[in-house]
């Protein structure tokens, strides 16, 4: 058995991890590149989100590499993501490509179907090692969100530039390196050195928020890595999502403390959207009133095209108090476009932060 | 006076007007439906709609914003799901607040929680919401609620009988009850897949179905075959679908494909509808594996062209004849819909038990 999984950002240090732990033989597909993108076009259905696409480009970049199981999360809508798993089988199937498919459902009438099916992936392990394997992903998940945010911070104000992103490069191969669960405190301490040691310039920035739906939030080739751009812009950005807090509110059903939860922001988006839409919807006009209440200079939305949690989402970002811009990505979506708008979105907000300090002055005098 | 209430004729209006009307009306409201679809209230609904949303919900904003000026409050359930297990769609979970949150000057907006999700049984929760919207008593309101059921029975067995929704509203709302086209009895069959909403308002779809009629064939829907044949149709899928519109296309296209009298499946969707990327795939493939049935996918979307629309129609028309399969005589007098004393549960949801 070779297994597995579609690509989404950084997640694949975290599967591949857990699953090399428990003594699988994993194949990783090729990062998600243009032809990735191509066999996903040529073959899904035209109007299915970007996501889909890409998964199955994803699979099929695996095949060749002669993975023959694949691992896939599923869900029970009302977001295409709960059915991607089956349309994916059926097109694979007429394409001639024989993969055994294993779905995480959560559990209609029993928790014991999802458990054999993990029994089936895991093999001879007894259910303590899986525990472990599990916390071992998770820890490697908390790591990487800790170097991104460390990246956020740092970007827009690195005295040499590029130099965040060469230490965050160095960093992740520390944390992708890493073999047992004894061996992660010790690559986190280097992490850390590394991340300290790129050297900063005091100077102004701007704090945007990043939200919307998760895989376009996490998955730099779909994003066009609007994270580096903005923060060569001067922009220190926020994520509303980071993987070890999605694992643990729909993993771990929000049991490990003091981690930002997806609640809170289903509790902000009253009285806009009272709610839940499906996929992220309602966390993205949650998160967007959160940033707002932060201080926040503005909110950008992502998303792909035709999602439909997030469209319900955009048609009531604009009521709320603060400057948004929604960015659509789709297999069309080009670089040039991109930069244009997040540059004219930061001279907006440099603009509108300058008026507000003005304003602030003035009453204060 | 009576409060004058106000339901546009979009989304789900071709499923559920009868019930919310009679319910309205028995507890003393006046009942406004927005006019039929035309052109200025497409591109009312377009101007302040988002770019991105499907057309039906653009087509929803239109029928509301000609609405507003005439009634004192506008009915907008939220139908988060009619059936168990199921949803509609996130459209029609968030659509009282997109409303709310980008068309100003509404008139108060009645918009109980429909959500038959975990218990698949009662709907009285969300009319006594509604109810108590309208000030008034729980007695009444229950009472009013019981007759809607009723009025709702009546018009789901006649849109299983065969029926087009608009003639078993106006049969059951103000008593005109002759029985249209009869004479089509042994006409070959179309079968018209997509939701209720692109297929039934003819503005949108350019008068598919009296197209079709006049071209000497019946269309026939989803909703004229019984919720158990459905089921039993879907239940070949690796894994039950959660969208309850899309589960029923899937269902009836499944179900006349293996139909000797139906001549072609017609699949309507509009652009950039989420889940019908997901089922026009899987009611694509099937067809295609099988390879016999005459098979035309129309998408829809606010820049269709009639002259475009015509010749695709034409050359599926064309196929049909030319397939031969088609034009036998009925064999037998006996009706097509077999299941016609049925009643479509799906379409009253407190008779839809828990699967």
């Amino acid at each position: 058995m070779k297994v597995t999984f579609p690509h989404m950002g950084h997640t694949w240090i975290c599967l591949l991890a857990m699953l090399e732990y428990l003594g699988l033989e994993v194949v990783v597909p090729p990062p998600s590149s243009k032809r990735t993108l191509n066999l996903g076009v040529k073959y899904a259905p035209e109007f299915a989100c970007l996501p889909l696409k890409l998964n199955l480009g994803n699979f099929l970049e695996a095949a060749e590499m002669g993975a023959d199981t694949v691992l896939m999360a599923g869900g029970c809508g009302p977001c295409r993501f709960g059915y991607y798993a089956q349309i994916e089988h059926a097109i694979l199937r007429d394409l001639g490509c024989r993969y055994q498919l294993v779905v995480l459902e959560p559990p209609r009438r029993h928790i014991g179907e999802l458990l054999a099916k993990i029994k089936y992936i895991t093999g001879q392990n007894s259910w303590w090692k899986v525990i472990q394997g599990i916390r071992f992903g998770y820890l490697k998940a908390r790591a990487l969100d800790e170097l991104e945010m460390a990246a956020h911070r740092l970007r827009p104000r690195e005295a040499v530039p590029g130099s965040t992103d060469r230490a965050f490069q160095e960093a992740l191969q520390v944390i992708a390196s890493v073999r047992t669960p004894a061996g992660m405190p010790e690559a986190l301490n280097r992490t850390r050195e590394i991340m300290f040691s790129v050297a900063v310039k005091p100077r102004p920035v701007l704090r945007v928020g990043i939200v919307g739906e998760i895989y376009t939030l996490l998955e730099p080739f779909v994003n066009q890595d609007i994270e580096r751009r903005l923060g060569r812009l001067g922009v220190e950005v926020d994520r509303s999502i980071y993987l070890s807090e999605w694992i643990n509110d729909h993993l771990f059903m929000g049991l490990l403390r003091g981690m930002r939860s997806r609640r809170e922001a289903c509790r902000a988006a009253a009285p806009y959207l009272n709610h839940g839409v499906g996929g992220h919807g309602q966390e993205t006009v949650g998160s967007t009133v959160l940033y707002a209440r932060a201080g926040y200079d503005g909110v950008i939305q992502l998303l792909p095209f035709t999602c439909m949690p997030e469209i319900v989402a955009h048609s009531i970002l604009p009521r709320l108090n603060i400057p948004t811009l929604t960015l659509t990505m789709d297999e069309q979506s080009g670089e040039a476009g991109l930069i244009t708008r997040l540059e004219a979105f930061v001279d907006l907000l440099e603009q509108r932060k300058a008026g507000l300090k003005k304003k602030g002055l003035a009453q204060g005098a | 006076m009576k409060i004058k209430v106000g339901i546009p004729r979009a989304l789900l209006y071709y499923y559920y007007y009868p019930l919310w009307c009679s319910f309205l009306q028995f507890l003393g409201a006046e009942v406004i439906p927005s006019a039929p679809t035309n052109k200025s209230i497409l591109s009312r609904g377009l101007q302040r709609a988002g770019d991105d949303i499907c057309l039906p919900v653009k087509l929803a904003f239109g029928h509301i914003l000609a609405l507003a000026p005439k009634v004192d409050c506008l009915f907008l359930p939220r139908l988060i799901s009619v059936a168990r297990r199921e949803y509609i769609c996130p459209k029609f979970l968030g659509f009282p607040d997109m409303v709310r949150q980008s068309l100003d000057g509404l008139p108060p907006v009645i918009d109980a929680d429909i959500d038959l999700y975990r218990s698949g049984r009662s709907l009285w929760p969300a009319f006594l919401r509604a109810g108590r919207m309208l000030n008034s008593n729980r007695w009444r309101i229950y009472h009013a609620y019981r007759r809607a059921l009723g009025v709702q029975k009546r018009y789901a067995a006649l849109l299983t009988a065969g029926w087009l929704p608009e003639e078993a509203i106006a049969a059951v709302l103000g008593g005109r009850g002759n029985r249209p086209e009869q004479a089509d009895k042994n006409k070959p069959v179309v079968a018209v897949i997509g939701h209720p909403y692109n297929i039934y308002d003819s503005y949108i779809n350019m008068n598919l179905l009296p197209r079709l009629r006049a071209a000497g064939l019946k269309p026939v829907t989803a909703d004229a075959l019984a919720e158990e044949t459905l089921w039993r149709e879907v239940s070949v899928l690796p894994k039950q679908l959660f969208w309850t519109l899309s589960r029923r296309m899937v269902g009836a296209a499944f179900h006349y494909l293996r139909d000797p009298r139906v001549t072609g499946i017609i699949h309507i969707t509009s652009f950039a509808c989420g889940p019908d990327s997901m089922t026009g795939e899987l009611i694509e493939r099937r067809i295609r594996r099988e390879g016999q049935m005459p098979f035309l996918n129309l998408t829809l979307d606010e820049h269709t062209g009639e002259a475009g629309l015509l010749t695709r129609l034409e050359a599926f028309l064309d196929m049909v004849q030319r397939r031969g399969r088609s034009f036998l005589p009925s064999i037998g007098g006996e009706e097509f819909v077999g299941e016609k004393e049925t009643v479509l549960s799906a379409l009253i949801p407190s008779a839809v038990g828990g699967r």
